[in-house]
């Protein structure tokens, strides 16, 4: 494609029909018509789904919102369901009992709670066996189908159902898990990491990677939700950018094991500018919590510190 | 031409898979069903079939990828046993109402714990209220016609549902028999070519497989489901027929071996049935009128049928395999119980568990049970219902 302005892409064919059922402002439905729009013309795509809002709201018998095929399975399965559908294309062309001219491509989308948790094992295999395919995850931070619990993928310290803050709690006490980087591990060919930039290059010129580099990609897409983390809906660009800004969401590619830096601020932003536009941080600024926030950074810096060496590595080739 | 061969049970069925050349397997190795993938790599490697194998990372995945390739218009299978089997129940579901002709070849073996690799039907009754058809074998001959049949049945379209297999652990699965082969042509035509009405690869028809539904329409989904299994008797049955053609070889939904004019009769599933038949044929040999019921289908359970084949004799034994803990006895017990309260056949029975977890069952211990069936009917002594055959005293 390579004509990523925005004037070009929004003419691509939208594949995510309106009247779902998802709350208005939901991260996952522009992240998922944002990967779709970087299908090529004529390419057909069969997507997959792990269980989560986006499943229950988007197919819910009679009517589906999928213009393309589409399969749901289970929660924990998305990659090895993909993996099968994938495998069965190989197999069907391989005895020409499909019509050579057409070309599939296999898209797959889980939350985190589908991919950093109960997928992860799923995942894992699917990336490793090296299937053509591209998962991507809808990372909300938190398991809000079922009413926002915790998961791997939650930040220190927020506020979810299952770590709720009390007096004898500060939120869920575990960092979160740096998934980008585990399936980079595998050495797949391609894995990215993005959010809802203002003109949305990024995640377009990501999404086209990831679905035209033969072999496994994933893609991690930071999908604000205005339920779980408490802002207003409209707030949504606003709340990318400043996790971007402070590098709280760095945005890289690790492109046939090359890591490389999508954007790196000027001015790196304190991580109080990103925390204290939402609910379920509004306990770090309390008085005497000061120190919860100072531990916050030092992840921060301590994550941000490790991607800029890693993206400094010269690697032959 | 039918060939005579000498096989294992895992051979046998790995030979029919290799004659149905299918589209996908994906796999996961679990004692003692690990032979079967191991062997269809093996025809995969020599260049024998286009089978695309998966090596997925569980079973729980084997089965999530088999819905997939199917649902994606390609006939697919995999092969478990025991633990393998729990862990992919949830898709077992998935596979059955997403109505989804799979098929399984399972390995009877006992599920955990104590831990340990040997037979019964604990795996398979587990699974047995999952909406899959369940297919049961005697011996190697048997595993090898029943998959033969298998994606007839599964394919056909009043039925759509997913096909397992059963044979038991070690016992047909490891041990080399007598085995009549068909011709690769001849097993190629009766499978013949799958043809699936609607599938996502469709590039002239996108359709979405897996949905949410609300209570107004999943009531409905359910049901539709249940009359697939109950037409599936009949398919099962059509299907067996033209078997018959081909083979010479004849199945139905159970096989009544010495029953016609049997006092005593024994209900037995799996290869045990064989012990069964070798001491009816020494008690009849002494004039003792004995018989063996052996269950080939146990899903769609067929209580009918059981019920009309049972009215004439005077007691039965009920053979489960498996203990389902319910305080009350094994499955076959429950079911055959019940089928012939609903069918008005008022005869005593007498449930008997044996054979867990690879502990041998034996022609003396047949002879045994006759014996206090008789001695029930004869002087009045009730036996103790589902009595532990074989155990450690």
């Amino acid at each position: 494609m390579s004509d990523y302005t925005l004037k070009t892409i929004m003419n691509q064919p939208e594949r995510l029909a309106p009247g779902h059922r998802m709350c208005a402002g939901c991260g996952a439905t522009i992240a998922v018509r944002a990967v779709l729009r970087a299908l090529h013309k004529g390419d057909r795509a069969v997507i997959g789904n792990a269980t989560g809002c986006l499943e229950v709201s988007s197919f819910m018998y009679p009517y589906t919102s999928w213009e393309d095929s589409y399969i749901h399975n289970a929660f924990e399965n998305a990659g090895a369901t993909l993996s099968g559908v994938e495998t069965a294309y190989k197999a069907l062309k391989k005895r020409k009992r499909l019509p050579e001219d057409e070309t599939f491509k296999f898209i797959t989308f889980g939350g985190d709670g589908g991919t950093y948790d109960i997928g992860f094992q799923s995942l894992s295999g699917a990336m490793e066996r090296g299937h053509d395919i591209t998962y991507v995850c809808y990372d909300n931070g938190a398991y809000m189908n079922t009413g926002i619990q915790r998961s791997s993928a939650t930040p220190m310290y927020a506020d979810t159902t299952t770590t709720p803050v009390g007096k004898a709690s500060n939120g869920k006490m575990q960092n979160r898990k740096d998934l980008a980087s585990i399936i980079a591990d595998h050495y797949v060919p391609y894995v990215a990491q993005t959010t809802f930039t203002t003109d949305f290059k990024d995640l377009h010129m990501k999404a086209e990677k990831s679905i035209y580099t033969k072999g496994p990609a994933f893609l991690n897409i930071m999908t604000p939700c205005p339920r779980g983390w408490r802002y207003e809906t409209s707030e949504i660009m606003k709340i990318c950018k400043l996790a971007v800004e402070t590098c709280y969401w760095p945005l890289f590619e690790v492109d046939h094991g090359r890591w490389i830096l999508s954007y790196e601020p000027k001015k790196k932003l304190p991580i109080e500018d990103f925390l204290k536009e939402q609910g379920r941080f509004k306990h770090l600024f309390k008085k005497g919590n000061e120190n919860l926030i100072v531990q916050f950074q030092e992840e921060v810096d301590r994550r941000w510190e490790d991607l800029l060496y890693k993206c400094s590595r010269k690697i032959k080739g | 031409m039918a060939i005579k061969e000498r096989m294992s049970g895992n051979e046998a069925v790995s030979y029919a898979i290799r004659q149905i050349n299918p589209d996908v397997m994906p796999a996961f190795p679990i004692t003692p069903s690990t032979e079967i993938p191991q062997m269809v790599s093996t025809y995969i490697a020599n260049g024998e079939i286009e089978t695309e194998f998966i090596p997925v990372e569980s079973e729980h995945s084997s089965m999530s990828a088999a819905i997939g390739a199917e649902a994606a218009g390609a006939r697919s299978l995999t092969a478990t046993s025991s633990a393998g089997l729990a862990l992919m129940w949830e898709e077992l579901l998935l596979a059955a109402s997403n109505r989804l002709p799979i098929v399984l070849a399972l390995v009877n073996r006992t599920l955990s714990g104590p831990i340990n690799i040997n037979c019964d039907h604990s795996d398979s009754m587990g699974a047995r209220d999952t909406g899959w058809i369940q297919i049961y074998a005697e011996n190697n001959q048997e595993a090898y016609d029943n998959f033969i049949q298998a994606y007839p049945i599964a394919e056909h379209t009043s039925v759509h549902l997913p096909v397992m297999i059963c044979q038991d652990g070690f016992i047909t699965s490891h041990a080399v028999e007598n085995i009549e082969l068909m011709e690769d042509s001849l097993v190629k035509k009766f499978v013949g070519i799958y043809n699936p009405e609607e599938f996502l690869l469709n590039p002239d028809k996108p359709i979405s497989v897996g949905p949410y539904s609300i209570s107004n329409y999943a009531m409905e989904a359910k049901k539709n489901q249940e009359i697939a299994l109950e037409n599936s008797k009949a398919v099962i049955l059509e299907v067996a027929k033209k078997f018959k053609k081909i083979s010479g070889r004849e199945y139905g939904l159970f096989e009544e071996y010495r029953t016609k004019d049997a006092d005593y009769i024994m209900l037995i599933m799996g290869s045990a049935a064989g012990t069964a038949k070798q001491a009816v044929d020494e008690m009849r040999a002494r004039g003792k009128k004995v018989g063996v019921l052996k269950l080939r289908v146990f899903r769609p359970f067929p209580a009918e049928e059981i019920a009309n084949a049972l009215k004439g004799c005077k007691v039965v034994a009920i053979m489960d395999r498996c203990e389902s803990y319910n305080g009350n006895g094994g499955p076959l017990g429950s079911e055959v119980t019940s089928a012939l309260f609903c069918n008005k056949i008022m005869i005593d029975t007498v449930n008997y568990i044996y054979g867990l977890a690879g502990r041998d069952f034996t022609v003396d211990e047949t002879k045994t049970v006759f014996g206090e069936l008789e001695d029930m009917v004869v002087n009045g002594r009730v036996p103790e219902q589902y009595k532990y055959i074989g155990l450690r005293k």
